[in-house]
Protein backbone atom coordinates (compact mmCIF):
# COMPACT_ATOMS: atom_id res chain seq x y z
CA UNK A 1 0.00 0.00 0.00
CA UNK A 2 1.48 3.28 -1.11
CA UNK A 3 -0.17 6.11 0.77
CA UNK A 4 0.84 9.67 -0.03
CA UNK A 5 -0.09 12.71 2.06
CA UNK A 6 0.13 15.76 -0.17
CA UNK A 7 2.62 18.09 1.46
CA UNK A 8 2.08 21.57 0.04
CA UNK A 9 2.98 23.51 3.15
CA UNK A 10 -0.44 23.53 4.77
CA UNK A 11 -1.13 22.50 8.27
CA UNK A 12 -0.50 19.78 10.75
CA UNK A 13 0.20 16.78 8.57
CA UNK A 14 2.21 14.98 11.21
CA UNK A 15 -1.00 14.01 13.02
CA UNK A 16 -2.36 12.41 9.86
CA UNK A 17 0.88 10.57 9.25
CA UNK A 18 0.90 9.29 12.84
CA UNK A 19 -2.76 8.25 12.66
CA UNK A 20 -1.96 5.99 9.70
CA UNK A 21 1.18 4.74 11.41
CA UNK A 22 -1.02 3.58 14.28
CA UNK A 23 -2.91 1.59 11.62
CA UNK A 24 0.35 0.09 10.43
CA UNK A 25 0.76 2.15 7.26
CA UNK A 26 3.77 4.38 6.66
CA UNK A 27 2.56 7.34 4.68
CA UNK A 28 4.85 9.31 2.39
CA UNK A 29 4.77 13.10 2.63
CA UNK A 30 5.28 14.56 -0.83
CA UNK A 31 4.36 17.28 -3.30
CA UNK A 32 6.06 15.47 -6.17
CA UNK A 33 3.44 14.82 -8.91
CA UNK A 34 5.06 11.46 -9.76
CA UNK A 35 4.82 10.24 -6.18
CA UNK A 36 1.21 11.38 -5.93
CA UNK A 37 0.14 9.89 -9.26
CA UNK A 38 1.62 6.49 -8.46
CA UNK A 39 0.09 6.27 -4.97
CA UNK A 40 -2.63 3.74 -4.16
CA UNK A 41 -4.33 6.27 -1.90
CA UNK A 42 -3.91 10.00 -1.52
CA UNK A 43 -4.63 12.27 1.45
CA UNK A 44 -5.22 15.96 0.73
CA UNK A 45 -4.85 17.77 4.06
CA UNK A 46 -5.20 21.42 4.81
CA UNK A 47 -5.31 23.68 7.77
CA UNK A 48 -5.03 27.43 7.54
CA UNK A 49 -6.45 30.03 5.22
CA UNK A 50 -8.08 29.04 1.90
CA UNK A 51 -6.65 31.59 -0.53
CA UNK A 52 -3.05 31.12 0.62
CA UNK A 53 -3.45 27.33 0.57
CA UNK A 54 -4.85 27.55 -2.98
CA UNK A 55 -1.93 29.77 -3.97
CA UNK A 56 0.50 27.13 -2.71
CA UNK A 57 -1.35 24.45 -4.70
CA UNK A 58 -1.13 26.53 -7.87
CA UNK A 59 2.56 27.25 -7.41
CA UNK A 60 3.29 23.54 -7.40
CA UNK A 61 0.82 22.73 -10.18
CA UNK A 62 -1.13 20.47 -7.84
CA UNK A 63 -4.37 22.31 -8.63
CA UNK A 64 -4.27 20.66 -12.07
CA UNK A 65 -3.09 17.27 -10.86
CA UNK A 66 -5.50 16.58 -7.99
CA UNK A 67 -8.78 16.65 -9.99
CA UNK A 68 -7.29 14.13 -12.46
CA UNK A 69 -6.35 11.53 -9.87
CA UNK A 70 -7.97 8.12 -10.39
CA UNK A 71 -7.23 6.48 -7.03
CA UNK A 72 -9.19 7.17 -3.80
CA UNK A 73 -8.42 10.69 -2.54
CA UNK A 74 -9.44 11.94 0.90
CA UNK A 75 -9.56 15.68 1.56
CA UNK A 76 -9.58 16.64 5.21
CA UNK A 77 -10.92 19.91 6.63
CA UNK A 78 -9.64 22.74 4.41
CA UNK A 79 -8.59 20.04 1.92
CA UNK A 80 -12.26 19.11 1.51
CA UNK A 81 -13.28 22.77 1.23
CA UNK A 82 -10.71 23.40 -1.51
CA UNK A 83 -12.20 20.49 -3.48
CA UNK A 84 -15.50 22.42 -3.72
CA UNK A 85 -16.44 25.02 -6.35
CA UNK A 86 -15.77 28.11 -4.30
CA UNK A 87 -15.18 29.24 -0.73
CA UNK A 88 -16.09 32.57 0.82
CA UNK A 89 -12.79 32.47 2.69
CA UNK A 90 -10.61 34.90 0.75
CA UNK A 91 -13.19 34.64 -2.10
CA UNK A 92 -11.30 31.61 -3.41
CA UNK A 93 -12.08 29.45 -6.44
CA UNK A 94 -11.79 25.78 -5.55
CA UNK A 95 -10.83 22.70 -7.53
CA UNK A 96 -14.46 22.10 -8.52
CA UNK A 97 -14.53 18.40 -7.68
CA UNK A 98 -17.56 18.67 -5.37
CA UNK A 99 -20.47 20.63 -6.84
CA UNK A 100 -21.07 22.81 -3.82
CA UNK A 101 -19.97 26.06 -2.24
CA UNK A 102 -18.36 26.85 1.07
CA UNK A 103 -19.79 29.61 3.25
CA UNK A 104 -18.98 31.20 6.59
CA UNK A 105 -21.01 30.42 9.70
CA UNK A 106 -23.02 33.45 10.78
CA UNK A 107 -22.21 35.20 14.02
CA UNK A 108 -25.36 33.72 15.54
CA UNK A 109 -22.99 31.00 16.76
CA UNK A 110 -19.42 31.06 18.00
CA UNK A 111 -16.95 30.93 15.14
CA UNK A 112 -14.92 28.77 14.73
CA UNK A 113 -16.96 25.74 15.64
CA UNK A 114 -14.40 24.03 17.81
CA UNK A 115 -14.85 20.64 19.39
CA UNK A 116 -16.82 17.42 19.08
CA UNK A 117 -20.08 17.19 17.17
CA UNK A 118 -22.03 14.28 15.68
CA UNK A 119 -22.15 13.11 12.08
CA UNK A 120 -25.40 11.62 10.75
CA UNK A 121 -27.26 10.58 7.59
CA UNK A 122 -24.20 8.56 6.66
CA UNK A 123 -24.08 7.07 3.19
CA UNK A 124 -20.75 5.88 1.87
CA UNK A 125 -18.33 2.97 2.13
CA UNK A 126 -16.17 5.41 4.03
CA UNK A 127 -18.55 4.94 6.96
CA UNK A 128 -18.76 1.15 6.83
CA UNK A 129 -19.47 -0.05 10.37
CA UNK A 130 -19.83 3.50 11.74
CA UNK A 131 -23.07 4.16 13.61
CA UNK A 132 -25.17 7.28 13.18
CA UNK A 133 -24.44 10.16 15.57
CA UNK A 134 -20.87 9.30 16.45
CA UNK A 135 -18.75 12.22 17.67
CA UNK A 136 -16.05 13.69 15.46
CA UNK A 137 -13.59 16.50 16.14
CA UNK A 138 -14.16 19.64 14.08
CA UNK A 139 -12.44 23.02 13.91
CA UNK A 140 -13.76 25.32 11.21
CA UNK A 141 -15.31 28.70 10.45
CA UNK A 142 -16.61 27.79 7.00
CA UNK A 143 -18.93 24.94 5.97
CA UNK A 144 -19.92 23.18 2.74
CA UNK A 145 -23.55 23.50 1.72
CA UNK A 146 -25.49 20.32 1.09
CA UNK A 147 -25.49 18.88 -2.42
CA UNK A 148 -26.09 15.51 -4.11
CA UNK A 149 -22.61 14.50 -3.01
CA UNK A 150 -23.29 14.86 0.73
CA UNK A 151 -22.42 11.65 2.57
CA UNK A 152 -22.65 12.98 6.15
CA UNK A 153 -24.43 15.86 7.83
CA UNK A 154 -23.79 17.88 10.98
CA UNK A 155 -25.77 20.60 12.76
CA UNK A 156 -24.13 23.84 13.82
CA UNK A 157 -26.24 26.93 13.28
CA UNK A 158 -27.55 25.10 10.19
CA UNK A 159 -27.48 21.56 8.84
CA UNK A 160 -24.45 21.26 6.54
CA UNK A 161 -22.37 18.69 4.67
CA UNK A 162 -19.68 17.35 7.00
CA UNK A 163 -18.53 14.81 4.40
CA UNK A 164 -18.73 14.63 0.61
CA UNK A 165 -18.04 12.04 -2.07
CA UNK A 166 -17.75 12.28 -5.83
CA UNK A 167 -16.63 9.03 -7.45
CA UNK A 168 -13.10 8.37 -6.12
CA UNK A 169 -12.95 11.69 -4.25
CA UNK A 170 -13.89 11.84 -0.58
CA UNK A 171 -13.84 14.76 1.79
CA UNK A 172 -14.43 15.14 5.51
CA UNK A 173 -14.86 18.45 7.32
CA UNK A 174 -14.01 16.69 10.57
CA UNK A 175 -10.55 15.43 11.50
CA UNK A 176 -10.68 11.62 11.57
CA UNK A 177 -7.03 11.61 12.66
CA UNK A 178 -8.01 13.47 15.84
CA UNK A 179 -11.36 11.79 16.50
CA UNK A 180 -10.35 8.91 18.73
CA UNK A 181 -11.11 5.28 17.89
CA UNK A 182 -14.07 6.06 15.63
CA UNK A 183 -12.02 8.48 13.56
CA UNK A 184 -9.35 5.86 13.24
CA UNK A 185 -11.95 3.39 11.96
CA UNK A 186 -12.89 5.85 9.20
CA UNK A 187 -9.25 6.11 8.12
CA UNK A 188 -9.07 2.33 8.14
CA UNK A 189 -12.16 2.25 5.91
CA UNK A 190 -10.48 4.66 3.52
CA UNK A 191 -7.46 2.37 3.27
CA UNK A 192 -9.81 -0.49 2.30
CA UNK A 193 -11.57 1.43 -0.51
CA UNK B 1 -24.96 19.46 18.70
CA UNK B 2 -21.51 20.75 19.54
CA UNK B 3 -20.54 19.37 22.94
CA UNK B 4 -18.96 21.07 25.93
CA UNK B 5 -15.32 20.03 26.27
CA UNK B 6 -13.45 18.65 29.27
CA UNK B 7 -9.73 19.42 29.16
CA UNK B 8 -7.11 18.10 31.58
CA UNK B 9 -4.05 20.32 31.82
CA UNK B 10 -0.61 18.79 32.32
CA UNK B 11 2.26 20.87 33.65
CA UNK B 12 5.52 19.92 31.96
CA UNK B 13 9.12 20.53 32.98
CA UNK B 14 11.98 19.20 30.85
CA UNK B 15 9.58 16.95 29.00
CA UNK B 16 8.16 15.38 32.18
CA UNK B 17 4.91 15.85 34.06
CA UNK B 18 5.62 17.79 37.23
CA UNK B 19 2.54 18.02 39.38
CA UNK B 20 2.01 14.96 41.48
CA UNK B 21 -0.25 12.67 39.61
CA UNK B 22 -2.07 9.96 41.37
CA UNK B 23 -3.33 7.60 38.75
CA UNK B 24 -3.50 3.99 39.65
CA UNK B 25 -1.91 1.36 37.46
CA UNK B 26 0.42 3.71 35.67
CA UNK B 27 3.90 2.51 34.98
CA UNK B 28 5.25 6.02 34.75
CA UNK B 29 3.02 8.88 35.85
CA UNK B 30 5.78 11.32 35.01
CA UNK B 31 5.63 10.44 31.34
CA UNK B 32 3.30 12.88 29.57
CA UNK B 33 2.64 10.36 26.81
CA UNK B 34 1.43 7.68 29.21
CA UNK B 35 -0.81 10.18 30.98
CA UNK B 36 -2.14 11.65 27.76
CA UNK B 37 -3.13 8.23 26.48
CA UNK B 38 -4.85 7.46 29.75
CA UNK B 39 -6.84 10.70 29.59
CA UNK B 40 -7.79 10.11 25.96
CA UNK B 41 -9.10 6.66 26.88
CA UNK B 42 -11.08 8.11 29.79
CA UNK B 43 -12.90 10.45 27.44
CA UNK B 44 -10.99 13.74 27.74
CA UNK B 45 -11.94 15.88 24.75
CA UNK B 46 -8.61 17.66 24.43
CA UNK B 47 -5.39 18.06 26.35
CA UNK B 48 -3.29 21.06 27.26
CA UNK B 49 0.44 20.76 27.94
CA UNK B 50 1.89 23.72 29.74
CA UNK B 51 5.67 23.98 29.73
CA UNK B 52 6.11 25.72 33.07
CA UNK B 53 9.90 26.00 32.85
CA UNK B 54 10.24 26.83 29.19
CA UNK B 55 13.62 28.20 28.20
CA UNK B 56 15.49 28.42 24.91
CA UNK B 57 17.77 25.63 26.09
CA UNK B 58 15.06 23.06 26.75
CA UNK B 59 12.96 23.89 23.69
CA UNK B 60 14.22 20.74 21.94
CA UNK B 61 13.07 18.56 24.83
CA UNK B 62 9.57 19.97 24.60
CA UNK B 63 9.49 19.54 20.83
CA UNK B 64 10.48 15.94 21.29
CA UNK B 65 7.70 15.43 23.84
CA UNK B 66 5.17 16.99 21.45
CA UNK B 67 6.27 14.59 18.73
CA UNK B 68 5.87 11.60 21.05
CA UNK B 69 2.40 12.73 22.16
CA UNK B 70 1.28 13.28 18.55
CA UNK B 71 2.55 9.82 17.67
CA UNK B 72 0.42 8.08 20.25
CA UNK B 73 -2.57 10.23 21.13
CA UNK B 74 -5.63 10.45 18.89
CA UNK B 75 -7.32 13.53 20.37
CA UNK B 76 -6.34 17.18 19.87
CA UNK B 77 -3.82 18.86 22.11
CA UNK B 78 -2.54 22.36 22.79
CA UNK B 79 0.98 23.31 23.83
CA UNK B 80 1.75 26.45 25.81
CA UNK B 81 4.54 28.05 27.78
CA UNK B 82 7.36 30.32 26.64
CA UNK B 83 6.13 30.69 23.06
CA UNK B 84 7.28 34.02 21.61
CA UNK B 85 7.80 33.58 17.87
CA UNK B 86 6.24 32.39 14.64
CA UNK B 87 9.21 30.08 14.08
CA UNK B 88 8.69 28.39 17.44
CA UNK B 89 5.00 27.82 16.68
CA UNK B 90 5.89 26.46 13.26
CA UNK B 91 8.17 23.89 14.90
CA UNK B 92 5.49 22.89 17.45
CA UNK B 93 2.81 22.46 14.79
CA UNK B 94 5.18 20.54 12.53
CA UNK B 95 5.82 18.17 15.41
CA UNK B 96 2.10 17.49 15.66
CA UNK B 97 0.63 20.01 18.12
CA UNK B 98 -2.88 21.02 17.07
CA UNK B 99 -2.92 24.38 18.78
CA UNK B 100 -0.56 26.62 20.68
CA UNK B 101 -1.35 28.79 23.64
CA UNK B 102 0.34 32.16 24.12
CA UNK B 103 0.01 34.40 27.15
CA UNK B 104 2.59 36.95 28.34
CA UNK B 105 4.22 37.18 24.92
CA UNK B 106 0.88 38.29 23.43
CA UNK B 107 0.54 41.03 26.03
CA UNK B 108 4.10 42.20 25.42
CA UNK B 109 3.72 42.11 21.65
CA UNK B 110 0.05 41.82 20.58
CA UNK B 111 1.03 41.65 16.87
CA UNK B 112 2.17 38.10 17.55
CA UNK B 113 -1.51 37.08 17.58
CA UNK B 114 -2.03 38.53 14.08
CA UNK B 115 1.15 36.94 12.79
CA UNK B 116 0.19 33.49 14.07
CA UNK B 117 -3.41 33.74 12.86
CA UNK B 118 -2.30 34.88 9.40
CA UNK B 119 0.30 32.17 9.03
CA UNK B 120 -1.37 29.18 10.65
CA UNK B 121 -5.05 30.13 10.90
CA UNK B 122 -7.04 31.28 13.93
CA UNK B 123 -8.05 27.72 14.74
CA UNK B 124 -4.66 26.93 16.22
CA UNK B 125 -4.15 30.15 18.18
CA UNK B 126 -5.29 30.01 21.79
CA UNK B 127 -4.65 33.13 23.83
CA UNK B 128 -4.43 32.41 27.55
CA UNK B 129 -5.38 35.25 29.84
CA UNK B 130 -4.68 35.24 33.57
CA UNK B 131 -6.63 37.91 35.39
CA UNK B 132 -7.44 39.00 38.90
CA UNK B 133 -10.42 40.95 40.18
CA UNK B 134 -9.37 43.94 42.26
CA UNK B 135 -12.10 46.17 43.71
CA UNK B 136 -14.64 45.11 41.13
CA UNK B 137 -12.33 45.44 38.12
CA UNK B 138 -10.54 42.56 36.35
CA UNK B 139 -6.87 43.13 35.49
CA UNK B 140 -4.61 41.01 33.29
CA UNK B 141 -1.62 39.44 35.05
CA UNK B 142 1.58 38.11 33.51
CA UNK B 143 4.10 35.36 34.17
CA UNK B 144 1.69 32.80 35.56
CA UNK B 145 -0.36 35.47 37.32
CA UNK B 146 2.54 36.86 39.34
CA UNK B 147 2.96 40.26 37.64
CA UNK B 148 0.01 42.65 37.64
CA UNK B 149 -0.66 45.03 34.74
CA UNK B 150 -3.11 47.89 34.30
CA UNK B 151 -4.66 46.16 31.28
CA UNK B 152 -8.36 45.52 31.74
CA UNK B 153 -9.49 41.96 31.07
CA UNK B 154 -12.51 42.62 28.87
CA UNK B 155 -10.75 45.21 26.72
CA UNK B 156 -7.81 42.89 26.22
CA UNK B 157 -10.07 39.91 25.44
CA UNK B 158 -11.85 41.95 22.75
CA UNK B 159 -8.53 42.98 21.23
CA UNK B 160 -7.31 39.38 21.29
CA UNK B 161 -10.39 38.30 19.33
CA UNK B 162 -10.04 41.13 16.82
CA UNK B 163 -6.40 40.24 16.26
CA UNK B 164 -7.40 36.74 15.23
CA UNK B 165 -7.28 34.42 18.25
CA UNK B 166 -9.40 31.31 17.74
CA UNK B 167 -10.08 30.70 21.40
CA UNK B 168 -9.50 32.21 24.84
CA UNK B 169 -8.31 30.28 27.87
CA UNK B 170 -9.33 32.38 30.84
CA UNK B 171 -7.86 31.71 34.27
CA UNK B 172 -9.13 33.64 37.27
CA UNK B 173 -6.34 34.17 39.80
CA UNK B 174 -9.05 34.72 42.43
CA UNK B 175 -10.39 31.23 41.84
CA UNK B 176 -7.33 29.22 40.81
CA UNK B 177 -6.39 26.69 43.46
CA UNK B 178 -9.44 27.40 45.64
CA UNK B 179 -11.53 24.45 44.45
CA UNK B 180 -14.54 26.69 45.07
CA UNK B 181 -15.81 26.90 41.50
CA UNK B 182 -14.98 28.80 38.32
CA UNK B 183 -15.26 32.60 37.82
CA UNK B 184 -18.64 32.23 36.16
CA UNK B 185 -19.69 35.86 36.19
CA UNK B 186 -16.56 37.02 34.35
CA UNK B 187 -16.75 33.98 32.05
CA UNK B 188 -20.34 34.76 31.08
CA UNK B 189 -19.38 38.37 30.39
CA UNK B 190 -16.55 37.14 28.14
CA UNK B 191 -18.83 34.71 26.37
CA UNK B 192 -21.42 37.42 25.68
CA UNK B 193 -18.81 39.94 24.61
CA UNK B 194 -16.89 37.67 22.23
CA UNK B 195 -17.80 35.32 19.43
CA UNK B 196 -14.98 32.80 19.89
CA UNK B 197 -14.96 29.81 22.26
CA UNK B 198 -14.01 30.42 25.90
CA UNK B 199 -12.23 27.83 28.04
CA UNK B 200 -12.82 28.21 31.78
CA UNK B 201 -9.86 27.59 34.06
CA UNK B 202 -9.22 27.91 37.76
CA UNK B 203 -11.40 26.77 40.62
CA UNK B 204 -12.65 23.29 39.73
CA UNK B 205 -13.35 21.36 42.93
CA UNK B 206 -16.37 19.20 42.28
CA UNK B 207 -18.70 18.03 39.54
CA UNK B 208 -21.26 20.75 40.18
CA UNK B 209 -18.61 23.39 39.44
CA UNK B 210 -18.41 22.06 35.88
CA UNK B 211 -22.19 22.11 35.55
CA UNK B 212 -22.22 25.70 36.80
CA UNK B 213 -19.51 26.96 34.49
CA UNK B 214 -21.22 25.49 31.44
CA UNK B 215 -24.63 26.79 32.50
CA UNK B 216 -24.00 30.07 34.34
CA UNK B 217 -20.54 30.82 32.98
CA UNK B 218 -21.59 29.97 29.41
CA UNK B 219 -18.16 28.38 28.97
CA UNK B 220 -17.49 26.26 25.91
CA UNK B 221 -14.90 24.12 27.64
CA UNK B 222 -13.55 23.61 31.14
CA UNK B 223 -9.95 22.98 32.03
CA UNK B 224 -8.64 21.53 35.27
CA UNK B 225 -5.53 19.88 36.61
CA UNK B 226 -5.43 18.52 40.13
CA UNK B 227 -9.01 17.23 40.37
CA UNK B 228 -8.23 15.01 37.41
CA UNK B 229 -4.63 14.14 38.27
CA UNK B 230 -5.47 13.02 41.78
CA UNK B 231 -8.49 11.08 40.64
CA UNK B 232 -10.84 13.26 42.68
CA UNK B 233 -13.11 13.62 39.68
CA UNK B 234 -12.87 10.74 37.22
CA UNK B 235 -13.71 12.04 33.74
CA UNK B 236 -16.21 9.26 32.87
CA UNK B 237 -18.24 10.03 36.00
CA UNK B 238 -18.02 13.76 35.39
CA UNK B 239 -19.36 13.36 31.88
CA UNK B 240 -22.13 11.02 33.00
CA UNK B 241 -23.28 13.59 35.57
CA UNK B 242 -23.10 16.44 33.04
CA UNK B 243 -25.23 14.46 30.65
CA UNK B 244 -27.71 13.70 33.43
CA UNK B 245 -27.99 17.43 34.00
CA UNK B 246 -28.75 17.98 30.31
CA UNK B 247 -25.37 19.34 29.34
CA UNK B 248 -24.25 18.04 25.96
CA UNK B 249 -21.04 16.04 26.26
CA UNK B 250 -19.29 13.36 24.24
CA UNK B 251 -19.60 9.98 25.91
Amino acid sequence: MKLVIINYGAGNIKSIQFAFKRLGVDAILSNDPKEIETADKVIFPGVGEASSAMKMLKESGLDKLIPKLQQPVLGICLGMQLMCLHTEEGDTEGLGIFQTKVKRFSDAVKVPQMGWNVIKDLKSDLFQGIKENEYMYLVHSYYAEHCDETIAATDYQINYASALQHENFYGTQFHPEKSGAIGSKILENFLKL
Amino acid sequence: MLTKRIIPCLDIKNGRTVKGVNFVDLRDAGDPVVLAKQYAEQGADELVFLDIAATLENRGTTLDMVLRVAEQVNIPFTVGGGITSVAHVDALLKNGADKVSINSSAVKRPELINELADKFGSQCVVVAIDAKEVEGEWYVHLAGGTIPTDIKLFEWAKEVEERGAGEILFTSMNHDGTKAGFANEALATLSNLLNIPIIASGGAGNVQHFVDTFREGKSDAALAASVFHFGEIPIPELKKELKKQDIEVRI
